[in-house]
């Protein structure tokens, strides 16, 4: 009996906590549909037509074919890698805007990792993933590490990072011993390093099933270990951790170093799976932003990522097919921009909450 | 020969440096009042593109300056709403108003001018310089833009700190609920603070977009608010600071142009690099100390203990 209601109140909570971002999904994809009725010049009393087209079309473009079914899971493979690294920092009360950077080192540790030639494939993805580790954890934990010993804003930190990195990688792409005489990018990687494609009409690849699996071990670690419990207690009251025992900064940094080697795993195993080498990059490719677009709807929950992930990988690779139908593919982000607006905003909620409370005291 | 190298240096120095210090300026406004505005990247995407989007359809530049100006007031509107009132975290806000005018601006090219990823060509800002002044070296190959930077700074300046104003926005972002207690009003206040930002980085966005090349382009801004947000803060949350650490970074991205004629030269990555590896070295304390206003990013909540 009472193991029943334990678990009702599981399924309650569950469905609560999930209200929220859904609420945010649907007002955005409302304000949205004003956008796609000036685009297309629909009347105002077509609303709902416009509605289904936006509907049908967002749906088609993702997974109605095969095809697009297997493009979105590539979409969707790195953003789950950079939504659970957002959520790590995040659970510790830090802000990562850097996981575009550390998204960015990764990719080059695969680029470079994946040249070493006369490997078994399996050691040889394994060695990549442990470059992506490395340097995404050396890139998180700089800006970690400053902020724990001086006290600097990671988020100005982490974003100087990421330009940093990005020239860094620029610089090995087009004017090192990696690069291709000629062209700027790097070589294309051995055979034995790039990840199993589920087929040869996309590049959706075996990677997808690391970014669940690391999805569920950061999972695993925030709530069932003593590491996750003192990461996620430095976020909810340092002070109080600190009375308690937790060593702050030292869980600081942990969370930071978690999060890049996320980031760079991701990195890593996109260049293996999905690009086989490294080109220039003519501005940040905006992995790490989305990731935390995804984080966000996600609440920091790393299993919620993949959820999200899915969300918005499917908008983003249904942004093809509305291109195509004449509304501007940017209506994919300015879904995702809203969302974000509105999941600030849940402060609101408790804004009612609290009001309800009290009234109910000064009634009683 | 030196003349040759070091005046258009200082000239594309300073061209570089005007956006950076009206975004900067405004960063030290938010910030000074107690909100962190880390939207002012977005802020002036929507000022490049309306001050574009304004002298298209009105064929005046100034024009599309006062739009520029009204957009980034109107954006910035919403963060102050949502960090302001509704107490959301002010990064969060901050990041979804980059993210929202990122694909706002990009949405918009679509509709109004019928291309993708960039906007027409359109009229610029002239700059003619009376009679004598034409022959001055450096001040003949600027623009309005920085003559108005500058004369911002002096007046930010003094705003900031000479002023009754400037005393209650100080306050407001160092203890706001002392300040409460003395009939400020510290909403209000944070209002009017993010609203000038917002307005400040949008005259920024234009001088970008209109002032140096006269057209919209998506990734156009490529970080120069995030880069605004660090000079304040290297130039110590004050405007004299923040200028100079604005030309310090844009010092950084005119010499790199110039430098790729030296003969020994390192990688222009490597000269792009040191504008943030100096602020990550001045954060930590290493080039000068920095304070940020004591109330920084932290919503008020009256009545509050």
């Amino acid at each position: 009996m009472k193991n029943e209601n334990k678990i009702l109140k599981t399924i309650i909570n569950a469905i609560k906590s999930l209200l929220f971002p859904f609420v945010a999904i649907i007002i955005s994809i409302f304000v949205a549909v004003f956008f796609v009725m000036w685009a297309k010049g629909y009347a105002i009393s077509e609303y709902f037509s416009a509605l289904g087209h936006l509907f049908g079309l967002v749906w088609q473009g993702s997974f109605a074919t095969q095809r697009n079914a297997l493009t979105t899971l590539s979409y969707v493979t790195p953003l789950i890698f950079t939504g659970v690294a957002n959520s790590i920092a995040f659970r510790c009360g830090l802000f990562n805007i850097g996981v575009e950077g550390q998204f960015v080192m990764g990719m080059i540790a695969g680029g470079i990792l994946g040249l070493i030639p006369g490997l078994n494939p399996v050691i040889h993805i394994l060695i990549i993933i442990i470059g992506g580790i490395l340097i995404g954890g050396l890139w998180g934990g700089i800006p970690g590490a400053l902020k724990a010993k001086f006290g600097t804003n990671e988020v100005i930190n982490t974003i100087m990072m990421n330009y940093i990195g990005m020239n860094l990688a620029n610089w090995i792409v087009k004017k090192s011993v990696f690069t291709v005489p000629g062209k700027s990018s790097t070589p294309l990687i051995q055979e034995s390093a790039r990840l199993m494609r589920f087929s040869n009409i996309s590049e959706a690849n075996i990677s997808i099933f690391m970014a669940i699996a690391f999805a569920i071990f950061i999972y695993w670690l925030l709530w069932k270990t003593t590491i996750g419990y003192e990461i996620r207690g430095v976020g909810i009251n340092p002070s109080a951790s600190e009375y308690g025992g937790i060593n702050v900064s030292k869980n600081m940094i942990l969370a930071m170093v978690l999060s890049g080697a996320i980031a760079g795993i991701g990195g890593a195993t996109h260049v293996a799976g999905v690009r086989y080498q490294v080109q220039d990059f003519m501005g940040l490719p905006g992995f790490g932003f989305d990731g935390i677009a995804v984080a966000l709807l996600a609440k920091s929950n790393p299993i919620g990522c993949i959820a999200s992930a899915v969300l918005f990988g499917a908008l983003k690779s249904s942004s093809t097919l509305l291109q195509l139908n004449d509304i501007p593919k940017e209506i994919v982000f300015l879904i995702q921009s809203i969302i974000i607006i509105f999941v600030a905003t849940d402060y609101i909620v408790k804004y009612f909450a609290d009001k309800r409370k009290k009234g109910e005291v000064v009634n009683g | 020969m030196d003349n040759i190298i070091i005046v258009p240096l200082l000239a594309a120095t300073l061209r570089m440096a005007a956006p950076l210090i009206f975004a900067g300026l405004g960063g030290v406004f938010s910030e000074k009042s107690g909100v962190v505005n880390i939207g002012l990247e977005g802020m002036m995407i929507i000022g490049a593109f309306f001050a574009v989007f304004g002298s298209y359809t009105t064929g005046s530049p100034i024009i599309g300056i006062l739009f520029a100006m009204v957009a980034g007031g109107v954006i910035a509107a919403i963060h102050g709403f949502l960090s302001i009132h509704l107490r959301a975290d002010q990064i969060i806000s901050g990041t979804a108003i980059n993210l929202f005018a990122t694909a706002l601006a990009s949405f918009l090219i679509g509709p109004i001018f019928k291309t993708g990823g960039q906007t027409n060509i359109v009229k610029g800002l002239s700059y003619n310089l009376p009679g004598f002044l034409k022959n001055v070296p450096i001040l003949n190959s600027l623009n309005w833009f920085v003559i108005l930077a500058i004369i911002l700074v002096f007046v930010s300046n003094y705003v900031i700190f000479k002023t009754p104003l400037g005393l209650r926005i100080r306050a407001v972002g160092e203890h706001p609920s002392a300040a409460d207690t003395l009939g400020i009003s510290v909403y209000k206040m944070r209002y009017l603070c993010v609203i000038i930002s917002g307005v400040l980085a949008g005259l920024g966005g234009a001088a970008l977009s209109i002032g140096i090349t006269p057209l919209y382009r998506d990734g156009m801004v490529a970080g120069r608010g995030f880069i605004a947000l660090a000079a304040m803060i290297f130039g110590n949350w004050k405007p004299f600071g923040t200028m100079w650490a604005c030309m310090l970074f844009a010092f950084g991205t005119a010499f790199q142009m110039v430098a790729q004629g030296f003969s020994i030269s390192l990688p222009n990555e490597f000269y792009q690099s040191i504008p943030y590896i100096l602020t990550m070295l001045a954060l930590a304390g290493f080039v000068g100390k920095t304070e940020a206003p004591r109330a920084d990013g932290k919503p008020y909540v009256k009545g509050e203990r």
